[in-house]
């Protein structure tokens, strides 16, 4: 095990009497690391990181969280790891500030820590001035603030969020992922699952793609489009002019070229091609009308994964 | 396998939290009037019956617990014996599923805690709010039978009289743990409720219910093993269990609560008091009945709870 992992799963294995549920995951995640499990609902996300907390018993294999055995040493893990469950529920008939008291007595925090951690800790996710308002008036968006105030109130080393985001309205979740990103900047390191991709790779050092109980994929965004797309960047081409496709297919460091409609060309390719791929147009007598470069997204790479599988299955 | 840590750490926090929401829910408060009203209700009318009727009794005061007024068909004994059950189940019926569904178990878990403080945590608030309602309900109606039959009680009767109180309490605790254990085998409170309230429906119908079910598995036994038999299937019912025990208690003339047989009576003063050790000799069997079947539901409930997935 490396000293620098806070988190280390060795084939882990879930099993119902019926099922498995996760069968045999294995990855880690660097102390400072933002790390995303993603992957469709039911693929095993949420059993992997019950797991992990010592919620949800191990069938099989072998979890380190934070050197500690999540079976063995529940609560040695829980004092150190913060957990936002999906869709955090709250006792609605109490304020947030008592709410947060309840779980600050359950840590064993002593009365002025508590009351200065309180406060603090609201402060940062923004919801300091309703602190003493029922819970039950909160927004969704204000709901999973107060989760994350929970998780700086414990000091935790590791955040473990669980679809944090789903829900959210545009403004809301980016307010969530600005906070995300300062747990990063205190040093904690934060495993978050979801389902919705874009989103989450703004923020991901590295990201594991799930699929029925298996990790499919494992890497950084950039590793992961190379992997399924065999490229690093796409271009886009827009431009007027007849046979561009095949131009630009020459381009040296081209892999391939679509045409999604009769004016736009997708370019796949190694590297950053862009002013090739404008001077083959141009070259061309093509009339370029916009160019612009990105990396593969995770939606992408996803999608293009999960076309990859199925139609290598028609094909077998 | 070891756990590390106590399994009790964060006990006290619990008890805490579901004590002040127990002491602040109107469901809460208006359960402890009915009790109360029809309580005392029932103390009054018993009072003008003992005021009438009145003879030469070494142990009146007791006779304020199951003295009824002509009219009125029931006893402050019998009250307690229907509406505690009702009081346990509308304080239980949704602890454990309630946390599911307002998608707090899983946060409150990722405490530093296990399950059995919350669980045990729960269980204990409940069965103090219980005791602090009875204990006040208890001190009232003594307060009454001071001041309206202005008769101090003596040192037997009052002992009597609090084993009474601490019955009552474990009464109510066999229909806390029950109700336990349904909030956490069902999601829903209404499945809850309903279940629980059959169960108490049951029990209230259980001594008519008795002697049919054994004529229907034993239709051609004798009629004292049928008589015993009944008895003994009665006794399933925690009601049946409690009646017994107060019979014994608060009436001191009991002799035994089975059939009396002629050895029995061989010397016996018929009428004659028992002493308070020979009246808790009686009752003993039922008292440890329903000690012991608050445990069992309670430890079902946690063998349940400890298997269960956390996630809503």
């Amino acid at each position: 095990m490396s000293a620098d992992n806070v988190i280390e799963a060795q084939g882990l294995i879930k099993r119902y009497d019926e099922a498995t549920v996760v069968n045999g995951i294995s990855f880690s995640v660097a102390k400072g690391e933002i790390f995303g499990l993603l992957g469709p609902n039911g693929a095993g996300k949420t059993t992997t990181i019950l797991m992990l907390l010592g919620l949800s018993e191990i069938s099989d294999g072998q979890a380190r969280v934070l050197g500690f055995d999540p079976v063995r040493e529940p609560l040695a893990v829980k004092r150190r790891v913060g957990y936002l469950p999906d869709q955090v529920g709250f006792y609605d008939n109490l304020s947030a500030s008592d709410n947060m008291r309840y779980t600050a007595r359950l840590m064993g925090l002593g009365r002025d820590e508590r009351e200065t951690k309180i406060a603090e800790s609201l402060d940062h996710v923004g919801l300091h001035d309703v602190a003493d308002r029922p819970v039950d008036t909160f927004s969704r968006g204000m709901r999973q603030r107060l989760g994350l105030a929970e998780i700086l109130m414990k000091d935790a080393q590791i955040a473990i969020l669980d679809e944090p985001t789903s829900g959210l309205d545009p403004q809301a979740t980016a307010e969530l992922l600005q906070i995300i990103r300062k747990f990063k900047d205190r040093g904690v390191s934060v495993l978050l699952s979801s389902h919705l991709l874009d989103r989450v790779q703004s923020i991901c050092d590295r990201v594991a793609l799930f699929n029925q109980g298996n990790i499919e994929l494992l890497g950084t965004v950039g590793e992961l489009g190379r992997q399924v797309l065999g490229v690093g960047y796409y271009v886009d081409v827009e431009a007027e002019g007849q046979g561009l496709a095949d131009k630009l297919r020459a381009v040296p460091g081209v892999k391939s070229v679509e045409t999604p409609s009769s004016n736009h060309m997708r370019i796949y390719a190694e590297t950053d091609v862009r002013s090739d791929a404008a001077a083959a147009v141009i070259a061309g007598g093509g009339r370029l009308l916009r160019l612009s470069v990105e990396t593969p997204s995770l939606d992408m790479i996803y999608n293009r994964y999960f076309e990859n599988l199925t139609g290598g299955r028609h094909a077998a | 396998m070891q756990r590390e840590g106590s399994a009790l750490h964060g006990l006290g926090v619990v008890i805490l939290k579901e004590l002040s929401d127990h002491l602040t829910s109107t469901r809460m408060r208006v359960l402890e009037w009915l009790v109360v009203v029809v309580g005392i209700l029932a103390v009054y009318g018993a009072i003008q019956q003992i005021k009438d009727t009145t003879a030469e009794d070494p142990f009146l005061f007791l006779k304020l617990f199951t003295t009824a007024r002509e009219s009125v068909p029931f006893t402050f004994v019998s009250l307690l014996s229907i509406l505690v059950p009702l009081v346990s189940i509308g304080m239980a019926f949704d602890s454990v599923n309630g946390e599911h569904n307002r998608r707090t178990l899983s946060r409150i878990l990722s405490q530093p805690i296990y399950r059995d403080a919350l669980l045990f945590g729960k269980f204990l608030a409940g069965l103090f709010t219980l005791s602090v309602s009875l204990i006040a309900l208890w001190l009232l109606v003594i307060g009454l039978g001071l001041l309206l039959l202005g008769l101090p009680p003596s040192g037997e009767e009052l002992a009597r009289a609090f084993i009474f109180l601490l019955v009552t309490i474990a009464y109510a605790g066999v229909w806390l743990a029950l109700a336990m254990l349904f909030s956490i085998i069902f999601r829903s409170p209404a499945t809850v409720a309903l279940v629980s309230l059959g169960l108490w429906f049951l029990t209230l119908i259980w001594p008519m219910l008795a002697p049919a079910i054994v004529i229907a598995f034993a239709p051609s036994s004798s009629e004292e093993t049928l008589i015993l038999a009944a008895q003994y299937v009665q006794r399933l019912s925690p009601s049946t269990l409690f009646g017994e025990v107060v019979l014994a208690i608060l009436n001191p003339t009991t002799r035994t609560l089975g059939p009396m047989y002629l050895s029995q009576l061989q010397g016996a003063v018929l009428g004659a008091p028992m002493p308070l050790g020979e009246s808790l000799i009686i009752a003993w069997p039922q008292m440890v009945g329903l000690i012991a079947s608050t445990i069992l539901l309670f430890v079902g409930g946690y063998v349940i709870f400890q298997r269960q997935e956390v996630r809503a």
